[in-house]
């Protein structure tokens, strides 16, 4: 409860400082330290203490789960403001608006991470998607960005729509919003129980961009500008991935049977798909944005398996995909185009910068003493464990040497092909975090439990 | 203790070595770092070989019921004593060769030294894993950095290869964890698992293909010769000498025990690919006119020999494999030393443009000789007594209906394995000189002396093979023991 208050009223802080700081350096600290406290007071709630005793009526369930997302979600958040806020003044004037909406973006997901009545998830899903139609939009005099927010925001709201039909069916045959309370009998599973469910899958499906349900995802994140598709691709996606596990954790979790091959087909298209269609992309932008399909499949395993393991693995895979991802999009955005080419020599002019780039597209792909490794192992160890997708598995690593093909390209260019580069200039500090980052994701790599405790102790 | 120490030693160094300036002080860390590591090999192997001394464990990721054990079995040391004593022999004969960013390089080579020790030293199915793709992480950076004209393709057709046959391997292992009573990751759970056969055989698959592709075993070959003649010699030593070894390896440890049912329904199949891979690599070689494709298709053709030899599950022939995986580790390395002494001095490995290097190089032609006899396993030389056990290994196999069949195959390739080897060296060393090598001159110092030392070591092997092979009976024993199928038979 404590980081759902705060990131409110710092939504709201944001908005006014807008009006009363013009310094934007002060801006971006005040943002900062707001992701900072969110953090902070997160954590706080893990050990138990918890500033604003609000009954949430079965509302809303703050469980480790929960509470851990949210800690990565803001730990996320507070790096990305961190190496990439300064890069939000190229896009246009509204410098503290944008803070202001990623704050009112963080409170969806809290919403999201902790919902226990389908009408939060909806509202959580909301909270989480409009302030994004403005961000994809916020370059405003750029054409590609507006066509990028339209898109999204149809999108977007047809899949919400499809969600509120699932919903309201749901209500229709078990006449309960709470997830917990549903009691779905695994025998003789109503229609209106499966058409509903049905609907919430595809809604979730379109909101993780998994294939058939992808075909926005390439132009928002290519259209948006790129300091903003960084916290989309991540956070976000991560808090969407995290409610579609809760919800069919605790909802659907009796008939599991039920749907599981329509999962697993799911599973493998978006597999097959993002990553066979991320090989042919001639810029950096585009190809991370196939690669998040790609990596959404992976995590799809874990939805497929539906066991503990699964749950520790989409905490892990969330971190391990969020900071590599936002380490990635960190050094892109200071980089002049974002074609593969200009790359070309860069470990010769920024020596440390390739070095981390390495580590954070090592990871990506998956190669071990990375966090990327660990997390698809244990998402590969949740469907083995399950039992019964031994070929899912099989074209699930088979597809991961796929995605070897292209984030090396991007090594490739960094480290055995000769090029002028474009000079880039970067501060010390930037530098630093960065190596931050990649050390976290290779302690991350050998020692999870540093992480995945916080889930039971 | 030691076998931290083997693995420690080489990862340490590799790290520091990326931060050393010039190219001669990289060169020297890394040389009195290998030689370090040697002194360890030896000493595990003499003054501590108390088993306290050889096993290390402690837990690393409890929850997933793996934990960080390395123990020095009878194979681990001959394998750990190869790749120990190749990286001074490799860095010494490689002294002159100028490498840009010499720390660079000489941090990855001692980075792949550290995975290639853990491999064979990981007595845990994750490490084990870990090791396998720490050893191919700093090689892909050698090979793609610093090689021929058309090293970033191959290399990278190279990596893509045995990263899809690691991950295959990692769905086993974790399949494989999963059928463990208490989920472990340990050996001796995995060797205690009893799959029924069927699902025995799924698991065989991802894993051997993994294994099959480092060997390479035929149809799995295809990246080898490409990679072997663009990479830079260097590389080529620790890929050829001891990195295929991470495959045979590999079965022995990983394969064999844990799925003896499998691997005793396909090891007719499995000798087989090798057979034909063995066959038609020597027919390969023997058409070749690139020195280093040759030694790469010779290379093919040695490591098929091992395969067909270890599914024949006979003592005799285990043990040729132990002593032969050493021999063709440094006879091939001796191989790759003469091929670049030739090239640097020539500009060309082209076997149609060499010739009559005997008159002008005598002790290069003396040394290379007997090497090349070593190659065609020669009585004397080492590989003799090694091809001898494997040969009577297969022929006395009661697993498999075909003994006769392969040992004839197999016996047919030593006789093509002398007509390219003798023809290669007719052809460069004999005959009339030409311009190219009409100003030969004779070999350097350094490179003399490594390939004495190599030639020793080829004659000591050949004549007293006893010492490796008391090392590595017992683990022999035991694995043939945890391979045994008689269960399987008797509960059908």
């Amino acid at each position: 409860m404590n980081a759902l208050i705060i990131s409110a009223v710092f939504g709201v802080i944001m908005m006014f400082t807008g009006i009363f700081v013009k310094q934007k350096p002060v801006t971006r600290n005040i943002a900062i330290a707001g992701v900072a406290l969110l953090l902070l007071v997160n954590i706080l709630e893990m050990s138990g203490i918890d500033f604003f005793k609000v009954h949430t009526a079965g509302f809303m369930l703050f469980d480790r789960f929960a509470l851990l997302f949210n800690s990565v979600a803001f730990g996320s958040t507070l790096i990305y403001f961190i190496l990439s806020a300064p890069d939000m003044e190229k896009v246009g004037h509204y410098y503290a608006d944008y803070f202001a909406l990623i704050f009112f973006i963080l409170c969806g997901v809290v919403l999201v991470a902790s919902f226990q009545s389908l009408l939060i998830l909806f509202l959580g899903i909301e909270i989480i998607s409009i302030p994004l139609y403005i961000l994809t939009g916020s370059n405003k005099r750029n054409l590609i960005s507006n066509e990028a927010s339209l898109k999204y925001f149809l999108m977007g709201a047809f899949s919400t729509g499809i969600m509120l039909m699932g919903i309201t069916l749901l209500y229709g045959a078990t006449g309960t919003f709470d997830t917990q309370f549903m009691n779905i009998e695994t025998e003789g599973t109503s229609a209106l129980v499966i058409a509903g469910m049905l609907l919430l899958f595809f809604s979730m499906a379109f909101k993780v961009s998994a294939v058939p349900f992808h075909f926005w995802t390439p132009d928002v994140y290519d259209g948006c500008p790129t300091v903003f598709t960084s916290f989309m691709a991540t956070v976000v996606k991560s808090a969407a991935f995290v409610g579609f596990i809760r919800l069919f954790y605790d909802a659907f979790g009796s008939i599991h049977d039920d749907w599981k091959l329509v999962a697993a087909i799911i599973t493998a298209l978006t597999l097959l798909v993002g990553n066979i269609t991320a090989v042919f992309q001639q810029s950096v932008k585009r190809m991370l944005a196939y690669s998040s399909i790609s990596q959404a499949g992976f995590m799809l395993l874990g939805l497929l398996a539906l066991n503990a393991t699964s749950k520790e693995g989409i905490i892990l895979y969330a971190t391990a995909y969020s900071l590599a991802t936002i380490g990635i999009f960190a050094i892109l955005l200071k980089m002049n185009d974002h074609s593969f080419e200009s790359f070309n020599g860069f470990a010769r002019q920024q020596p440390l910068l390739a070095g981390v780039n390495v580590i954070f597209l090592l990871s990506l792909a998956g190669i071990p003493l990375t966090a990327g490794f660990l997390a698809k192992f244990y998402m590969l160890k949740a469907t083995l464990e399950s039992g019964d997708f031994l070929w899912l598995v099989i074209l699930a690593v088979i597809m991961a040497a796929v995605s070897v093909y292209y984030y090396f390209r991007l090594i490739q260019a960094m480290y055995f092909k000769e090029g002028d580069g474009n000079a880039i200039e970067v501060s010390p500090g930037f530098k630093l975090m960065l190596v931050i980052v990649a050390a976290c994701l290779i302690v991350l790599g050998v020692f999870p439990n540093l992480l995945l405790n916080w889930l039971y102790f | 203790m030691v076998p931290v120490l083997l693995i420690l030693i080489p990862l340490l160094a590799g790290i520091a070595s990326f931060f050393t300036g010039s190219e001669k002080t990289a060169r020297f860390w890394a040389l009195l770092a290998s030689l370090f590591t040697l002194l360890v090999s030896i000493l595990g192997l003499t003054i501590l070989k108390d088993p306290s001394y050889l096993a290390f464990e402690t837990s690393w990721l409890g929850s997933l019921g793996s934990s960080f054990s390395v123990k020095l079995d009878g194979m681990g040391q001959i394998l750990c004593l190869l790749t120990a004593i190749s990286y001074p022999i490799i860095l010494l004969a490689t002294w002159h060769t100028p490498h840009k960013k010499a720390n660079n390089f000489f941090g990855l080579m001692l980075l792949t030294q550290a995975g290639l020790m853990g491999v064979f030293l990981a007595m845990d199915a994750l490490l084990f894993y870990f090791f396998w793709e720490l050893a191919l992480i700093p090689v892909y950076f050698l090979c793609s950095q610093w090689g021929g004209e058309r090293r970033i393709a191959v290399t990278f057709k190279f990596f893509i290869y045995t990263f899809i046959g690691s991950l295959l391997m990692l769905v086993g292992i974790i399949y494989l964890y999963t059928q463990t009573p208490g989920n472990s990751f340990a050996i001796a759970d995995f060797y205690n698992i009893n799959l029924p056969t069927s699902e025995q055989s799924n698991i065989f698959w991802l894993l051997f293909i993994a294994f099959a592709i480092k060997m390479p075993v035929f149809p799995f070959h295809t990246w080898q010769p490409d990679t072997y003649e663009q990479t830079n010699y260097a590389t080529t030593m620790v890929l050829s000498g001891i990195m295929v070894k991470m495959g045979v390896f590999g079965i022995i440890r990983w394969l064999l025990p844990v799925l003896p049912a499998a691997s005793y329904a396909w090891g007719d199949t499995v000798s087989t690919m090798a057979i034909i891979g063995m066959i038609y690599a020597s027919l390969i070689a023997i058409r070749q006119n690139d020195l280093k494709r040759l030694v790469a298709y010779s290379s093919i053709a040695h490591i098929g020999l091992m395969c067909v030899a270890i599914f024949a599950e006979t003592e005799s022939g285990m043990q040729g494999v132990m002593i032969q995986m050493f021999n063709h580790g440094i006879n091939i390395i001796a191989l790759w030393i003469v091929v670049e002494i030739i090239e640097r001095q020539f500009g060309t490995r082209k076997i149609s443009e060499l010739g009559g290097l005997a008159k002008k190089m005598p002790v290069l032609s003396i040394l290379l000789m007997i090497v090349a006899l070593a190659n065609i396993a020669l009585p004397l030389t080492n590989s003799f007594i090694g091809e001898f056990l494997m040969f009577n290994g297969i022929f006395g196999s009661t697993i498999t209906k075909y003994n006769v069949v392969f040992m004839v195959c197999a016996g047919i390739t030593i006789i093509l394995a002398a007509i390219y080897t003798l023809n290669m060296i007719r052809r460069v060393f004999y005959g009339e000189t030409n311009e190219i090598t009409a100003n030969a001159v004779d070999i350097r110092e350094n490179e003399k002396w490594i390939l004495i030392a190599v030639v020793a070591l080829i004659f000591i092997i050949g004549v007293y093979p006893q010492a490796i092979l008391n090392i590595s009976s017992e683990t022999v024993n035991e694995i043939l023991k945890e391979a045994d199928i008689t269960p399987y038979l008797i509960g059908k």
